[in-house]
């Protein structure tokens, strides 16, 4: 129904090359994991900004709450948390394998739930603007809820948490994580197939292109609003869970609410790939990916600066994204039709023109 | 059947200092069109507004079949099916033209989970058969941006029935149509009218459609109604033309 709509071959085989990664680069695995998490940002950050319209500069607060959710439950389920969390502990804790396993997978479920919670919450705030009072709205969502945290002594304030540790050779670790990500970046990839199959994806493309019109013909657009808000939340809830546990540290400013950084990046991603496509996020993933590796490898200390130099280039030259620059030039291809450009065919066709058994 | 479907009764409506309706009354009756005249910032829109929830009223009263509407929302309006074109015509521009019509089904069955449900054969028919029924079938597929003024009217038009209001508010339908198309929408808008039951009021300034087509036309002037009657009667009416020549 939507445009582009992903052939299920190339889902296939995208599964594919997720699984033979790892295998045939094992040098690269971490690298091509944060590449997953990447197309879990992007593409959760394309439900709103793309299909929707509605520029968050938030998303990154659900990541962030996501993973210290998980952090307070894996240690809370065991432990107390204030005293793992205190700076002045001097015993050493070390979580059992089947301490390890449960606390995570009840951990990580709690962190899509509590994001998707507060995103829920929040929403009852951030909706009430539109347009640049949104994304700066959203912005100060995530900025607060980094200071919120990093001023919080029960779970380690600003000095952070160090998750617990897991039980196993560090290239299991990596494998496991690797695989934890790549199947989130596959369940929101799927997921978000279905839901732009279904009238809810119609309903936000509706509000993308007239919100007000969408309105008079009977449409509760802020329940669509906050429905997807909270979807988008609640994969990243579960992204910032996973990635937590992946870093073995978390600590409020660069790691789980990371404005500078994560939060950009999802945004350039979206806009370097194509917004408002299935394909454009997963594309600007995989480039901007690419990108930064080169640039963070060959160009430290100037990376920023290229970042900005991308972010500059993209904004001014290329609006539509790789995605959707393909779209533009093979429309075809991509299932859509634009009216010709000879006016007297179609007003003929319409049935409207004064042709022989027209109105006329 | 001659009992009236909208009633309004002593609408007034101002911005700041401007007062855009001071006491105005009209009643729609069901099933037939209604018309309503007047000459530019007349407060026409307003009132418009103002039936469908854009905006609290000061004061008066504005019932729906029996039922006072003036407090609610915008959507719960439109789903007791009370429904409104816009003056500027309003179509989703990115979405193809069957698109637009799938999602303007009527929402007023619609409970929480339906939102993830998806169209298929007999509402995808309907939805053909009313682009049909503007002359849009084959341009089904076509980006609706991409159609030209007069199009995305008929498609705004056809998006509205989709919804199946009983009462339909159009904002001067004929505004920017070429001529020839003209008379093909007035046709339509009477069909829709017979044959699916649809009670009109149509604010127009193009006087020949009108006067065809209202069995009764009010006219406002300065926020106030001016007059009210048969289309000959309004035509006969000297306040009326004074206030079109601008006497006023």
């Amino acid at each position: 129904m939507n445009q582009a709509t992903p052939h299920p071959l190339t889902l296939a085989m995208l599964m594919l090359a997720g699984i033979a990664a790892p295998l045939l680069f094992p040098a690269y695995t971490n690298q091509v994991a944060v590449l997953w998490l990447m197309i879990v940002f992007a593409s959760t950050w394309d439900i709103l900004g793309g299909q929707m319209g509605y520029n968050s500069l938030g998303n990154i607060f659900f990541f962030g709450a996501g993973m210290y959710t998980s952090a307070v439950v894996q240690i809370g389920l065991f432990y107390d948390v204030g005293m793992y969390t205190s700076g002045a502990r001097t015993t050493h804790i070390v979580f059992t394998t089947a301490q390890y396993f449960t606390g995570f997978a009840i951990g990580t479920i709690a962190a899509g739930v509590a994001a998707a919670v507060l995103a829920l919450l929040t929403s009852w705030i951030v909706f009430g603007l539109r347009g640049p009072y949104f994304a700066i709205g959203t912005l100060g969502v995530a900025v607060a809820g980094a200071e919120l945290i990093a001023s919080w002594e029960w779970v380690g304030a600003a000095a952070g948490i160090s998750m617990p540790v897991f039980p196993g050779a560090p290239e299991t670790q990596k494998l496991f994580f690797y695989f934890l990500l790549f199947g989130l970046a596959l369940l929101v990839l799927f997921f978000l197939r279905w839901l732009y199959s279904t009238n809810f994806g119609l309903a936000i493309n509706a509000i993308r292109d007239d919100e007000e019109k969408a309105e008079a013909m009977g449409l509760y657009t802020r329940r669509y609003k906050r429905v997807a808000w909270s979807i988008s939340a609640f994969f990243l809830g579960i992204a910032g869970a996973i990635f937590g546990n992946m870093t073995g540290f978390i600590e409020p400013r660069d790691i789980a609410f990371p404005t500078t950084t994560f939060n950009i990046f999802m945004i350039l991603m979206v806009l370097l790939g194509g917004k408002g496509t299935f394909w454009g996020p997963v594309v600007g993933a995989v480039v901007f990916q690419l990108i930064k590796e080169v640039t963070w490898t060959y160009f430290l200390g100037w990376q920023f600066v290229a970042l900005g130099l991308l972010i500059v280039i993209i904004v001014v030259y290329f609006q539509q994204g790789i995605v959707g620059w393909l779209m533009e030039k093979y429309p075809a291809r991509f299932g859509i039709r634009v009216a010709p450009k000879d006016e007297e065919k179609y007003a003929r066709s319409l049935g409207l023109a004064p042709h022989p058994e027209g109105a006329e | 059947m001659n009992d009236a479907i909208i009633e309004v009764s002593n609408v007034s409506k101002s911005f700041g200092g401007v007062v855009a309706n001071h006491n105005v009354s009209l009643a729609v009756q069901r099933g037939a069109i209604t018309g309503l005249i007047g000459p530019n910032g007349s407060g026409k829109t307003t009132l418009f507004n103002s039936i469908v929830g854009y905006h609290p009223i000061d004061s008066g009263s504005i019932r729906f079949e029996s039922r006072e509407i003036s407090q609610l929302r915008v959507q719960e309006i439109a789903r007791l099916g009370l429904l409104r074109t816009f003056q500027t015509t309003r179509i989703y521009g990115k979405m193809n033209c069957l698109q637009n019509m799938l999602i303007s089904i009527p929402h007023r069955k619609a409970r929480f989970f339906d939102m993830f449900s998806y169209e298929r054969g007999e509402v995808v028919e309907r939805a053909e058969h009313l682009l049909a029924f503007v002359g849009l079938y084959e341009k089904r597929y076509l980006r609706a941006g991409s159609l030209s003024f007069g199009q995305q009217k008929l498609l705004e038009f056809a998006m509205a029935l989709m919804n199946e209001p009983t009462v339909l508010l159009l904002d001067e339908p004929t505004a920017g149509i070429n001529p020839t198309l003209i008379n093909g929408l007035i046709d339509r808008l009477k069909r829709a009218n017979l044959e699916f039951g649809i009670t009109m009021l149509i604010i127009e300034h193009n006087m020949r459609v009108i006067m065809n087509m209202a069995s009764k036309i009010y006219c406002l002037a300065h926020g106030e109604l001016l007059a009210a009657g048969e289309p000959a009667e309004i035509q006969r009416n000297q306040n009326v033309i004074d206030a079109y020549l601008g006497v006023h």
